[in-house]
């Protein structure tokens, strides 16, 4: 479910309609940015996994660690603590800025659906710092329209091996 | 030129009580010059693990003291450790993290050495000085003087003369003793990756909270109560339970971490913390399948009474001033690299234990994305308490920090050590500071006195 190959890029079909995945692609930024995190959560499927390796390439989150790696509970648990007001790693909170582009679509390996692969830019600012974040994301998306849901979603930092400060707003 | 002229020793003993410490020992980049000099460049500190270097030619780089080593296992199977520079122009010969190799070459001049870090060849070996002779032993990739692997675990001196290793180490050997005695197979071996975190804020920070039972239960309270509000029937493979579970159990009362846990130092700044578990699935309790089928290896590989015996070492993180924390129950190490006075990263590795079922190393690594995870929901209050310890002892409003919980309430040890009467007592940051003391002002035998 999680171990989509990475395979040289093949050039996509021009049939292809991607405005409805770049559209659930930007409201998902969107809900982020804002901090509607619960509304982000509802995204998710109920087995739905949200994964950050901590390696370039790394195969799987269960032998190696990662930045982040939640299952649906252990997600619902991360989101539910964004909204505690004693969460002192976002005293004060931070802003966030997000740009998701370069969208792609393939069949879904390791479950129905599609994935589609994008980039991202995220700039993160909090308390006089500001840190760039950029990488790809991978989603494995089910259903259409308002019925679209987030089966998988993999982020990969192209700086996941650096030493980093914590991260806490999801990305 | 010496950058730290204004420190006398009788002004960094002073700045040192028995119960407070001077905010400058945290803040003063001369403070932390010495402490490099002093401590770091003095002590036995940890660097890696054998399993890391199983084979000649195996070779991983380290920072000690911010300088930069290459530990190699030598041709002769020796383990050895390299300051990672050429002798030539000074430029670091090693670039990568790890690696195989029969030799090491300058990437500047095509200086190559030997594994034990003498000179092998050198292009354009003519017009130099008469004296200019490459099997000078110090024309070389020089050696660090002491290198020790305690059952694997390698710790190394860059000074040449010091405490032994033994007499550093003491009584704490029990604690990298029981990470290995849990290892069916007696063997444990690096794996899983690595976490690196950082943080604006002094070394001494990230040791002193450790073994702070009084923290989590209000540093924490987010996580805990998002934990304690999760439904358990949300769909988990595993991960997620554990890692809530780890978040309950930080949410015990001031009562439980006060009497049931337990703190215990030893000589040159070492302690550890007692356990605080009881969930059944994150210590090594029966009727959990995992741990069912582990202790089954563990009593067939060592017998009952040897099993019953290492089941119950119950710690949690212990300490190995002045750069590395461990946790033996979960197989978890962590290695503090201090940057500058107030910037820190903390590498952290998981380790397997050899014959023991394969669920328990992804409960490991489930573990440690939850407690070191950079995006972890407890260690990044951590951090941020970390770095607002920072911003606040910028100012100099208040000049001493406290240290004197338990002061008057700790008591021997039958090791030879001290302990908190309560769990929450300071005496193992008191601990620490007598050992910065010993090491700063010179004095081997007062790193190895405790006064608490």
């Amino acid at each position: 479910m999680l171990n989509i190959p990475t395979r040289k890029p093949l050039l996509p079909s021009a049939a292809v309609d991607l405005r409805p995945y770049e559209a659930f692609l930007i409201y998902e930024a969107r809900l982020l940015d804002e901090g509607y995190f619960d509304d982000w959560l509802a995204l998710f499927t109920p087995d739905a996994r949200y994964w950050v390796p901590s390696e370039p390439n790394q195969p799987d989150p269960f032998e190696t660690v990662s930045l982040m790696y939640d299952d649906r509970r252990l997600l619902e648990t991360r989101v539910r603590r964004l909204s505690d007001p004693r969460i002192y790693s976002q005293e004060p909170r931070s802003r966030t800025s997000r740009t998701v582009v370069n969208l792609s679509l393939e069949p879904a390996t390791g479950g129905p659906g599609v994935t589609v692969r994008s980039k991202f830019v995220l700039v993160e600012y909090r308390r006089e710092e500001q840190r760039l974040f950029a990488g790809s994301y991978t989603h494995r998306l089910i259903g259409e329209g308002d019925a679209m849901r987030i089966a998988m979603k993999k982020v990969e930092l192209v700086n996941c091996d650096a030493p980093l400060d914590g991260l806490v707003v999801p990305f | 030129m010496p950058l730290t002229t204004d420190y006398s020793n009788e002004t960094l003993s002073r700045m040192v009580e028995p119960a407070r410490v001077h905010r400058r020992i945290y803040t003063d980049p001369e403070i932390f010059e010495l402490e490099m000099s002093r401590i770091f460049a003095t002590a036995w500190v940890y660097v890696g693990h054998e399993s890391q270097i199983k084979n000649p030619g195996d070779y991983f780089t380290a920072r000690v003291a911010r300088k930069p080593l290459v530990i190699v296992r030598s041709a002769d199977g020796e383990i050895r450790a390299l300051h990672n520079q050429c002798a030539h122009r000074g430029a670091m010969v090693v670039a990568n993290d790890s690696g195989c190799t029969d030799e090491f070459q300058c990437c500047y001049h095509g200086w190559t050495y030997h594994l034990d870090g003498k000179l092998k060849a050198v292009p354009l070996n003519n017009g130099y000085p008469d004296d200019f002779d490459t099997k000078n032993p110090k024309t070389a990739m020089v050696q660090v003087p002491r290198v020790k692997s305690y059952r694997g675990f390698i710790f190394l001196s860059l000074a040449a003369q010091g405490q032994s290793f033994d007499d550093f180490i003491g009584y704490m050997k029990t604690s990298l003793d029981d990470m290995i005695d849990r290892a069916p197979d007696g063997e444990i071996e690096l794996a899983g990756g690595v976490f690196k975190h950082t943080y604006n804020g002094n070394w001494k920070l990230y040791l002193e909270n450790l073994c702070d039972a009084a923290h989590p239960w209000y540093t924490h309270r987010s996580s805990i109560a998002a934990a304690q509000q999760q439904k358990d029937d949300a769909f988990s493979d595993g991960t997620g339970e554990i890692a809530i579970r780890q978040m309950r159990q930080n949410g015990a009362p001031y009562s439980f971490w006060e009497n049931q846990v337990g703190i215990w130092t030893y000589a040159n700044g070492h302690s550890y913390l007692g356990d605080y578990h009881d969930d059944a699935k994150l210590v090594a309790a029966l009727n959990d399948q995992t741990f069912r089928d582990y202790h089954t290896a563990m009593e067939a590989k060592k017998g009952k009474a040897e099993t019953q015996r290492i089941m119950e070492v119950r710690r949690w993180n212990s300490n190995f001033y002045p750069n590395m924390s461990m946790m033996s129950q979960f197989q978890q190490i962590r290695v503090i690299h201090p940057i500058s006075v107030n910037k820190t990263v903390v590498h952290t590795y998981c380790f397997k234990l050899k014959g023991a079922p394969e669920q328990m190393f992804r409960n490991t690594v489930s573990f440690a994305n939850v407690v070191n995870g950079t995006g972890s929901l407890v260690l990044t209050d951590d951090l941020e308490i970390y770095n607002r310890v920072t911003l606040g002892l910028s100012s100099d409003g208040a000049e001493w920090l406290e240290i004197g919980r338990g002061f008057k309430t700790d008591e021997p040890d039958p090791h030879g050590g001290r302990k908190g009467k309560n769990s929450t007592s300071e005496v193992y940051i008191r601990n620490m500071f007598d050992a910065w003391r010993g090491y700063m002002l010179g004095d081997a035998g007062a790193a190895k006195k405790q006064v608490a």
